[in-house]
């Protein structure tokens, strides 16, 4: 019942205005949530994240295909393993769905709601983060089973997680440089020949030294060499990261942030 | 400060083409404001310089008294914003998607709540590729709505819907309204624009031809209609007629639509019409369907733009 002598008062509903963003840590726990279950659900970045991976490690443990010196194949082999999954999820994982994200209007309408840009990168990040993890406890399990025995102590895998959280930060902005410049279907392209390329070529299970020593100062001053050698020094020698891998990484990290935040389109 | 929307000037070009060229409109709050066009008119670049995904070439908009673009952090949890098309994850499922963005809100309304009102609860789980066009509008309405904002900018909100969809949207931004939330709609469709909107801003061209209240729009002049045989004598039935009258034929079939129109004191009213009946009766004419009406916004459009819709 209205009373036609009161103009009618407005209807409390659910709709009645009440807005007010939440706390930037639920929306960034929120949004890295959704981004890993999307990451989880799909066959083809785990197929790129796990399964290669795994099959590298175990392929080349039990096999003598490649000449990888005198230690046990397994000890070489799962640092570089290590290095390619980082690679994987941080860079080639991330670049292709950030390319169709862009290409969906999945980031304008992400860019229309409370969520800032520093949230939705921190919430890609933490995701990453997760999967990594989540590689790493699989990658290490099969390679203990194949009888891997690091050196390294406590203060060695300080180093290593230290190594992996640059490179992630090195493998993340170039992905984002991709993934903001170039159309989904070349992001997808390229983003899988990187990932083959730097495979083959970044002392991932082949050596840098089998190839031509000229090509050597090249191939160290790829990411995905640095992160290998380096978490190769710090888990099967115990040693100290060398600076070398570190300045590369951190070199990519400047370049890329650097190029990401000023070529970057969201739509 | 009743003003939700308050645009001066806009210019937006892109290359050589000159999308908003020199727009100005003002939406109140609490009240829904249809910017209606047709397609290519400019309401979407519009749209998107007031939500802050553009930059205006030139001239000014404050949404809520804020500039969208320096006061983003601040405005954006305010409003909500319906894409024309696209916006959320293709691997993602529409009540995992929903409650996403209402996570995003300090007070939204539960996601299960908007799927029920939407029709969308079936379709919770299922992935957002897999949903139909109408199902990926009324998900994308929803999460316009569900951080419980001051305004919402709906663009196209009901294109490519059914009617039972359509008619579901109507009454969500009627609901709206009623709750005194602010709504800027853009559309194509007239009845759309003439059934929900308080306030109608006509573009084309990138510039507003006309702007006013739904009613002020259509019910200055009133017209008469009826359907006969297309041979009537015009110009004796307009000598019948008062003084600043006039009679337009429209082919209709084998019948022709005879419309006509009077700025003569006194108007459209009884006596009018008895006038034409007389004449109709001394020229032994049944004038069919005849009715008087206000023009609808579809005749004001014509007159204004002069040609049909594209699209």
């Amino acid at each position: 019942m209205t009373d036609p002598g009161n103009p009618s008062p407005r209807h409390a509903t659910m709709f009645s205005p009440a807005p007010g963003a939440a706390p930037l840590w639920r929306m960034i726990l929120a949004q890295s949530a959704m981004e890993l279950r999307v990451l989880l659900r799909n066959g083809e970045q785990l197929l790129l994240t796990m399964v290669i991976p795994v099959l590298l490690l175990v392929g080349f443990s039990v096999t003598t295909l490649v000449d990888l010196g005198s230690g046990a194949p397994v000890d070489y082999l799962t640092p570089g393993v290590l290095a390619l999954a980082v690679m994987s999820t941080a860079f080639t994982g991330q670049a292709i769905s950030t390319g169709f994200e862009r290409r969906y209007g999945v980031l304008k309408r992400l860019g229309a709601s409370p969520l800032s840009r520093f949230g939705l990168l921190a919430a890609k990040t933490l995701a990453v983060l997760a999967i990594q993890a989540l590689q790493a406890t699989v990658i290490c399990t099969v390679a203990f089973t194949l009888g891997w025995s690091p050196t390294a102590g406590v203060g060695g895998v300080g180093y290593a997680l230290a190594l992996v959280l640059l490179a992630t930060a090195a493998f993340s902005s170039l992905a984002l440089l991709m993934a903001g410049t170039l159309r989904a279907e070349a992001t997808l392209a390229a983003a899988n020949l990187v990932y083959v390329v730097l495979l083959g070529l970044g002392g991932v299970v082949f050596p840098v030294e089998r190839f031509p020593e000229f090509l050597w100062p090249v191939l160290e001053a790829l990411p995905i060499t640095a992160l290998a050698s380096g978490l190769r020094a710090v888990l099967t020698e115990g040693a100290a990261p060398p600076p070398l891998p570190l300045l590369v990484l951190a070199l990519w990290t400047v370049a890329g942030a650097a190029l990401a935040s000023r070529l970057f389109r969201w739509e | 400060m009743d003003t939700a929307v308050e645009a001066t000037d806009l210019v937006k070009r892109y290359g050589d083409t000159t999308a908003v060229a020199g727009l100005s409109f003002r939406a109140p709050r609490g009240a829904v404001t249809a910017l209606l066009g047709p397609n290519g008119a400019g309401k979407t670049s519009t749209v998107e310089i007031c939500e802050g995904f553009r930059r205006a070439d030139s001239g000014r908009v404050r949404v809520l008294g804020l500039d969208p673009a320096a006061d983003a952090a601040e405005l954006k949890p305010r409003v909500g914003v319906m894409l024309q098309t696209g916006g959320a994850p293709t691997g993602a499922r529409a009540g995992e998607w929903l409650r996403l963005m209402a996570s995003f809100h300090a007070h939204p309304i539960p996601a299960r709540v908007l799927l029920d009102r939407l029709g969308l609860a079936s379709a919770s789980g299922t992935p957002l590729r897999r949903l139909s066009g109408g199902q990926q509008q009324r998900l994308s309405l929803a999460a316009a709505v569900i951080g419980r904002p001051e305004l919402v900018f709906l663009d196209e909100p009901t294109a490519g819907l059914d009617p039972q969809a359509r008619m579901a949207t109507w009454e969500l931004v009627d609901e709206l309204r009623a709750a005194g939330v602010g709504v800027v709609l853009t559309t194509h469709h007239m009845e759309e624009a003439e059934r929900l909107a308080d306030h109608v801003v006509i573009i084309d061209h990138g510039r507003v031809v006309a702007d006013g209240a739904a009613g002020e729009l259509t019910d200055s002049a009133q017209e008469l209609r009826f359907y006969a045989d297309p041979e009537l004598d015009t110009a004796s039935l307009l000598a019948a007629l008062p003084p600043a009258s006039d009679v337009t034929t429209h082919p209709s079939g084998r019948r022709t639509q005879y419309v006509i129109v009077t700025n003569a004191p006194g108007g459209l009213g009884p006596e009018f019409v008895a006038t034409v009946t007389t004449w109709c009766a001394a020229n032994g004419i049944l004038p069919e369907e005849l009715r008087v009406q206000r023009r609808t916004l579809e005749d004001v459009f014509l007159e204004l733009t002069g040609r049909e819709l594209r699209d």
